[in-house]
Formats: structure tokens, C-alpha cells, sequence
């Protein structure tokens, strides 16, 4: 479990998170959502340490993280796998090269017991077989693929997605959130997902905690997306003509 | 500028991190000292055979009216090869070409998020990026140096020779003649300084680029003007301690 508590982020004079207190739940597909510009991705670095808070603090477990030192902060880290928005992959090395990183660098498995956890995990992203490609010679939905296998070869107790979804066709979009979200649940992770995918957001929401403009707007789940009479909700969420019939349909049916 | 070299000194210092398995800094280190001495090797080489030569066909022009012995033509351009044109020349050649590709590796990986990457996974990416390209450069350079030294003597050799310039005999003579270690010395402290200087320089330019591909051609440009000029600079303080 992760919990944040008041975290305000400024640069200069802008104030891009304005007092952020939630919690990200362990075992359970927690996302960020919001428009452009609301502050997900400058939350997101918060969590994992990239970016440091202005103020607040930001728990993993009973560990103050915001309060650790670089040094001190390896430990956890150890305990992260984050997907990048555009993957992130080391571009020079194969897949496999890419997913066995972290063991090479932090385990001391043997090169055999190496090799078994990598095509273990390359099998379980249905990625087996590509393990002498280069991340040039695979699509985007595969180097997403490779991003989430590197992700979680270390069996992290927290995963961070940063837009999974961009630049993806819908059915890849829909197998990527199906793929993390059956890893959240298998490896009982606590996984924080930052998107603005409204299959994601209907689909594999457990928890959804929306930004606007630096604030924490509404938290629920995606059963009760339909139902909330929260306005900003539904302006993110049936932004489009098409999906606002949808829903006043789906209403009307008693869905 | 002061800003510049706070935070330059600041990324030297956290480049002295442990490493999480020593191994994988021993193999980068490996792969940079492959790709910065064995890459390097053509042009340091032809870069030495070319100066040797144009200083010994030179010497041998200003020589000729005077009543100074033409095996002198070997003693100069030995001592000027060890002194000075091997280890600033190979070293500015060298800043074009490991310091504007280790800028444009680094910056990539910026830019591609390859570093928040390695960072979120508990990687120290100063010492991991930095600390092998340094430690890889300041070994192989000095090496690179001496070779750039012979391959002058070589260049003025040829020269003189093809261009009938001195005879084999007096050139010999020459190269043999007021031999000073100490210079040797001093060429190999000079190589070490500018080894360093042009590696981190370079680091530091890529480590912190923002931006686009514009800012990853500007930052890459910087890292050879800026390694050029610091490279003259610590040629001048290095002649004024150790002469």
C-alpha cells in the first residue's frame, strides 16, 4: 500500500499539485486520471522519486519515502518496476538483454537460473521467442511488452504505468491493460497506473483517484463511474457526443 | 557559469557511489575502453603520422640556412611530439570524437528516459553512466598518447626520408640525442588531465541535456568546444607547473 499524504509540487511560481492525499491500494489497479496538464505524470515521478514534493509525504508501507536519502531510497527501489510512456528500453541491447538487466544488476542468480526467469517471464507478457530482437525490430505494443517483463523480473511489490495505452490500437491497448491487470492480481502488487484511456479507465479501474488542475477531483471505482454526479467526472469521462449517448443509453436500460 | 560548475562538481562527487554489482560496471568500463582505444586508433594514428611529418618537413626548411646540424630535425620533432603534439592534438582530436559521442549516448538516454529508468530500478546512473567512460578514458588515453608520439616520430621519419629532407642516419641521430625522461613524464600527466577533462566534460553535457534533438546537437557541440578550450587551458597550466 501506498499512501500520500498533502503533497504539493511547485515549479516556480506555478502550482502544478495543489495538496494531494490519497491511497493506492495493494493488490489492486489503482489509476490516475485526468486531462493534460492535471498533474499525473509530475505525480507519478513524485511516487517513484524523480521529481521531489514541495511538501507532503508519501508512504510505502510504514517507510517515509520523501523523508529517505538517495542511498536509503535503493532499497525501495528494488521493490519498483515502472513502464515508461515510450518504453524506456535500452536500445543498443536484444530483448532479452533488456528484460535480464535488473537480475544481472541486483540478484545473484546463476547465468541458467537467469535465462529460466526470463523467457519465464517473457512467456507470461506473450512475448516468448523475441528474445534476441532488438526493441527497433518490434511494435510498440511489444516494446510495451518488454517494458512491463522488465518491470516485473524482479517480482516488485509495487508497479508504476506511465500511459501504457499511447500510441497503441485499441485491441493492444485492451491486452496491455488486461496483462497488468492480471500481474496486479497474481503478484498481488500495488499498481498505479497514469492514463487517460477511457477502455482503461472502464475496464481495469479498482481504484481511480481524478486530478484537475492539481487537485484530487474524485475517487471511486469503475462501477461507480456511471452512477457519481460529479461534474468534473463526467466531463472528463463523457467528454465525447457519442459517449454521452452511450451512457444516457446505458442509464436508461438500467445498466 | 558558476551554476555550471556547482552542479558539474556535484555529479563528479556522486559519480564515487558503490556499485550494485561490480561486475556490470567492469563490463561497461570494458566496453569503453574498447570503444575509446580501439575506436580511436585510425585517427589518433593518422593524425600523429601527419603532424610528425608537417613538423619535420618544417624544421628541416627553417634549418637549411643556418649552420645548426641537421640531425636536430629528429631531436625537435621527438621532443615536440612527447612535449606537446602528441598528447594535445590526439587529445583535441579525441574530444571531437569520444566527447561529442559520449554526449550524444548520455543526452539519448535522457531524452528516451532511459535514465529515469535506471534510476527508478535503483540504479546510481551517475556512477553507472559516468564512472566506466572516465575510468576507461584515463587508462586508455595516456596509452592512445603514447602511441600518437611514435607514430610522429614515424610521420617525420617517412617525411624525411621520401622527401630526402635529412638522411636516415642524421634523423636516427637525432631521435637519439637529449633524450629527457622527464618529459616523457609530463606528456603522460598531460594525457591523463585532458583523458579526464574531456570524458567529463563531455558527461556533464550529456547527463543534463533538456529538450529535443536540437538541444542533443547543442549539447554535443558544447561538449567538444567546451572539452577543447578546458583542454588549451590545462596545456598552459600544466607547461607553467612543470617546466
Amino acid at each position: 500500500m501506498i499512501r500520500v499524504e498533502n503533497i504539493k509540487k511547485q515549479f516556480g511560481q506555478q502550482e502544478v499539485l495543489k495538496g494531494i492525499t490519497t491511497v493506492f491500494e495493494e493488490g489492486k489497479t489503482n489509476l490516475i486520471i485526468g486531462k493534460s496538464g492535471a498533474g499525473k505524470t509530475v505525480m507519478l515521478k513524485i511516487l517513484v522519486g524523480l521529481l521531489q514534493p514541495t511538501s507532503g509525504h508519501i508512504w510505502y508501507g510504514n517507510t517515509n519515502f520523501t523523508q529517505l536519502s538517495n542511498k536509503q531510497r535503493k532499497a525501495i527501489r528494488t521493490e519498483m518496476g515502472m513502464l515508461f510512456q515510450g518504453s524506456a528500453l535500452f536500445d543498443s541491447m536484444t530483448v532479452e538483454q533488456n528484460v535480464r538487466f535488473p537480475l544481472d544488476m541486483f540478484t545473484r542468480l546463476t547465468a541458467k537460473e537467469k535465462s529460466i526467469r526470463v523467457d519465464e517471464t517473457l512467456e507470461r507478457v506473450e512475448l516468448g521467442g523475441a528474445n534476441n530482437k532488438y526493441p527497433s525490430e518490434i511494435s510498440g505494443g511489444m516494446q510495451k511488452r518488454v517494458g512491463i517483463a522488465r518491470a516485473i523480473i524482479l517480482k516488485p511489490k509495487y508497479l508504476f504505468c506511465d500511459e501504457p495505452n499511447s500510441g497503441l490500437d485499441p485491441t493492444t491497448s485492451m491486452r496491455i491493460d488486461e496483462l497488468i491487470h492480471q500481474i496486479t492480481v497474481e503478484n498481488q502488487m500495488t499498481t498505479v497506473i497514469n492514463t487517460h484511456d477511457m477502455n482503461s479507465v472502464m475496464e481495469i479501474g479498482d481504484k481511480i483517484n481524478l486530478l484537475y488542475f492539481g487537485e484530487l477531483a474524485w475517487v471511486g471505482n469503475c462501477g461507480e463511474v456511471m452512477n457519481s454526479d460529479n461534474e468534473l467526472l463526467q466531463d472528463f469521462i463523457f467528454a465525447s457526443p457519442f459517449l454521452q449517448r452511450l451512457r444516457d443509453s446505458a442509464l436508461k436500460n438500467g445498466h | 557559469m558558476f551554476y555550471h560548475l556547482g552542479r558539474y562538481f556535484m555529479l563528479m562527487k556522486s559519480m564515487f557511489g558503490k556499485p550494485e554489482r561490480f561486475s556490470m560496471y567492469w563490463k561497461a568500463t570494458a566496453r569503453q575502453m574498447n570503444d575509446i582505444g580501439v575506436g580511436s586508433l585510425v585517427i589518433v594514428g593518422l593524425v600523429s603520422i601527419f603532424i610528425g611529418a608537417v613538423t619535420a618537413v618544417q624544421f628541416a626548411y627553417q634549418l637549411q640556412a643556418s649552420s645548426i646540424p641537421p640531425y636536430y630535425v629528429g631531436y625537435i620533432v621527438r621532443d615536440i611530439m612527447i612535449i606537446e603534439l602528441a598528447p594535445t592534438f590526439s587529445c583535441l582530436a579525441l574530444a571531437g570524437k569520444v566527447g561529442s559521442n559520449i554526449a550524444a549516448e548520455i543526452g539519448g538516454m535522457r531524452q528516451k528516459e532511459q535514465i529515469d529508468a535506471l534510476e527508478v530500478m535503483g540504479v546510481d546512473t551517475a556512477a553507472y553512466l559516468i564512472a566506466p567512460k572516465i575510468i576507461a578514458a584515463i587508462v586508455v588515453i595516456p596509452m592512445l598518447v603514447i602511441l600518437s608520439a611514435f607514430m610522429g616520430m614515424m610521420g617525420g621519419y617517412l617525411a624525411c626520408v621520401i622527401g630526402k629532407l635529412v638522411t636516415v642516419a642524421d634523423f636516427m641521430q637525432g631521435l637519439r640525442s637529449f633524450f629527457i625522461p622527464y618529459n616523457v613524464f609530463m606528456m603522460e600527466v598531460k594525457a591523463f588531465v585532458f583523458a579526464f577533462l574531456l570524458t567529463s566534460i563531455s558527461c556533464y553535457q550529456g547527463y543534463f541535456v533538456k529538450g529535443g534533438s536540437i538541444e542533443l546537437g547543442k549539447a554535443s557541440t558544447s561538449a567538444v568546444v567546451i572539452s577543447n578550450i578546458m583542454i588549451l587551458l590545462a596545456d598552459y597550466v600544466i607547461a607553467l607547473l612543470m617546466t
